[in-house]
């Protein structure tokens, strides 16, 4: 497979690695350090960390600056970028600070709707989706154009992702939806945190009947519950996520002391049953602010060591 | 039809209450039809304004009217006298009929009594909800007959997207998500296949971002 820019993540997957993606979120605060921290902590059992963008529309420090901290510090970073904050000039431009600070990796992203967040009372901006945010970086990166027709002297160097969630509804346009985010130029995907194997396990079949396996590299998201509260509150209160009974009582049949132990369990278990799954290719854990438990996870689900690539 | 609520009573009694005398101005058309904007609702408005004015001990004429549309020159044919002398107006129009008041009384002080809130239909009687954003660039004829730039909280043009659940938006569920009712129309109407067609980068010089818009029809 050809190589077409200098991600990290892209030579792991081309080379026919199961790649290992995590992410952090950046603070809320001017001071760098955690975040810079928390990639150190999982440098050697990733082969990039997404720096998420503003989630749930909370403000924090920028994720294309924090992406720089982690690039500065010898890291790989995913720039997560959504749509909901800015608008073209602002996403093409940010697209080109990231290239000319080595950041190769990018996920296109709508965004929370910023009712969830620290500003529901603030404009969103939605001037592209995301499947257009990635036909935007294709655009740029693979003819040297802007939006607007202008040629790029310097075109960015972007291996481009897009999220999926096969969990949300209505789930007959699930694959067609995955079809069209690969058509808008997507190279590979994250999803939304799998809890729901076998639903997840019905959704790829539908990928690989239409050969979509192929054409991009799927990457399930995994997230390891701390508690059976929290089991119960992504279940009852996060849109879009998908939690089975029986994992709200497996976690409950533990003590409590013993549940996030139990939760990492469940994690390394489902890493373990999707890579057996025809047309994965790694996995995106997402620990959330609970990035120590990374190293041991993909320990655990015979992921480590990482693969090296030039 | 344009729709509008009624600004909260305080909120309009601020406005006024300095006033010696005001005119409470009905638009009998579109904000009638949602019962805060019409002639009735400018008497009932001003029959509660006297009350307040007594209650307070301020000194303050007020008398009430109303024509069919604000938004035109023709219909003030008929207030013409009740408008001459008046010191303020209240309107109850959209912010169109007020800022068309506010251009063809110079002098006059011309108060919003409602907020105009959107361009919408009438579900049954006495709810309304919203279906345009006046774009400029209308893509119903590919999306089933559902606006997704109204109605998607994201406006996302290929949506829909990940907190989409049972048919509800990730927002609140008491507002539908846009794009399962496009996917349920598009399957009704035969076309599902459509829904891998990405949607154009939309041009959004034709909406608000372009400037205020305007049309002018020839040999008029």
């Amino acid at each position: 497979m050809e190589i077409k820019t200098n991600s990290r993540l892209e030579k792991v997957l081309k080379n026919g690695h199961m790649a290992v993606t995590s992410e952090c979120g950046p603070p809320r605060s001017s001071d760098p350090a955690h975040i810079i921290e928390k990639g150190h902590l999982i440098k050697n059992h990733v082969d990039a960390i997404n720096i998420t963008d503003n989630q749930t529309s909370v403000t924090r420090l920028c994720s294309l600056a924090a992406c720089i901290h982690l690039k500065q510090e010898g890291l790989e970073p995913v720039l997560q970028m959504v749509v909901r904050d800015r608008n073209r000039i602002a996403l093409q431009s940010d697209i080109l600070g990231a290239a000319s600070h080595g950041i190769h990796s990018m996920l296109c992203l709508s965004g929370d709707h910023q009712r969830f967040g620290d500003s529901p009372q603030g404009q969103n901006v939605f001037d592209i989706d995301s499947m257009q945010l990635l036909q935007t970086v294709r655009y740029m990166r693979d003819e040297g154009k802007f939006l607007g027709g202008d040629t790029i002297k310097l075109p960015p160097n972007m291996f481009v992702g897009a999220a999926a969630n096969p969990f949300a509804d209505p789930f007959e346009i699930r694959v067609p939806r995955l079809a069209k985010k690969i058509a808008a130029g997507a190279e590979f995907i994250q999803t939304q945190c799998v809890y729901n194997l076998d639903k997840f396990e019905l959704w790829m079949k539908g990928v690989v009947e239409r050969g979509l396996h192929e054409k991009v590299f799927i990457m399930p998201g995994i997230t390891p519950m701390r508690s059976v509260g929290m089991a119960k509150y992504m279940a009852r209160a996060v849109p879009g996520m998908d939690v089975p009974k029986e994992l709200i009582d497996r976690l409950s049949g533990v003590p409590k002391d013993k549940q996030s132990e139990e939760g990492v369990t469940i994690a390394v278990e489902a890493m373990e049953r999707l890579k057996e799954c025809t047309g994965i290719a790694g996995f995106h854990i997402m620990a959330i602010e609970w990035e120590e438990k990374v190293p041991e996870m993909v320990e655990r689900a015979g992921l480590y060591p990482r693969p090296e690539v030039d | 039809m344009i729709v509008g609520e009624q600004k909260p009573f305080d909120e309009v009694w601020e406005m006024v209450k300095s006033h010696k005398q005001l005119t409470v101005f009905g638009c009998n058309t579109c904000v009638a039809v949602c019962h805060q904007g019409g002639n009735k609702e400018a008497e009932i408005l001003a029959s509660l304004l006297k009350m307040r004015a007594t209650k307070e001990g301020v000194d303050i004429e007020i008398v009430d009217g109303g024509i069919e549309r604000q938004c035109e020159h023709p219909f003030f044919e008929s207030a013409k006298e009740l408008l001459k002398d008046t010191e303020a107006v209240l309107s109850l129009a959209c912010g169109i009929g007020v800022q068309f008041m506010a251009q063809k009384y110079k002098e006059t002080p011309i108060y919003p009594a409602l907020n105009t809130t959107f361009l919408g239909d009438v579900q049954e009687d006495g709810y309304f909800t919203e279906k345009c954003q006046a774009c400029g660039d209308c893509v119903l004829g590919v999306t089933g007959g559902v606006c997704p730039v109204t109605r998607c909280c994201k406006r996302l043009f290929n949506g829909p997207c990940g907190g989409s659940t049972d048919g509800k938006c990730e927002i609140s569920k008491d507002i539908d998500c846009a794009w399962q009712l496009v996917i349920d129309r598009l399957k009704a109407i035969g076309k599902l296949d459509d829904y891998e067609k990405l949607a154009p980068i939309k041009d959004w010089s034709k909406d608000r971002a372009g400037g205020p818009r305007s049309f002018k029809l020839e040999g008029f």
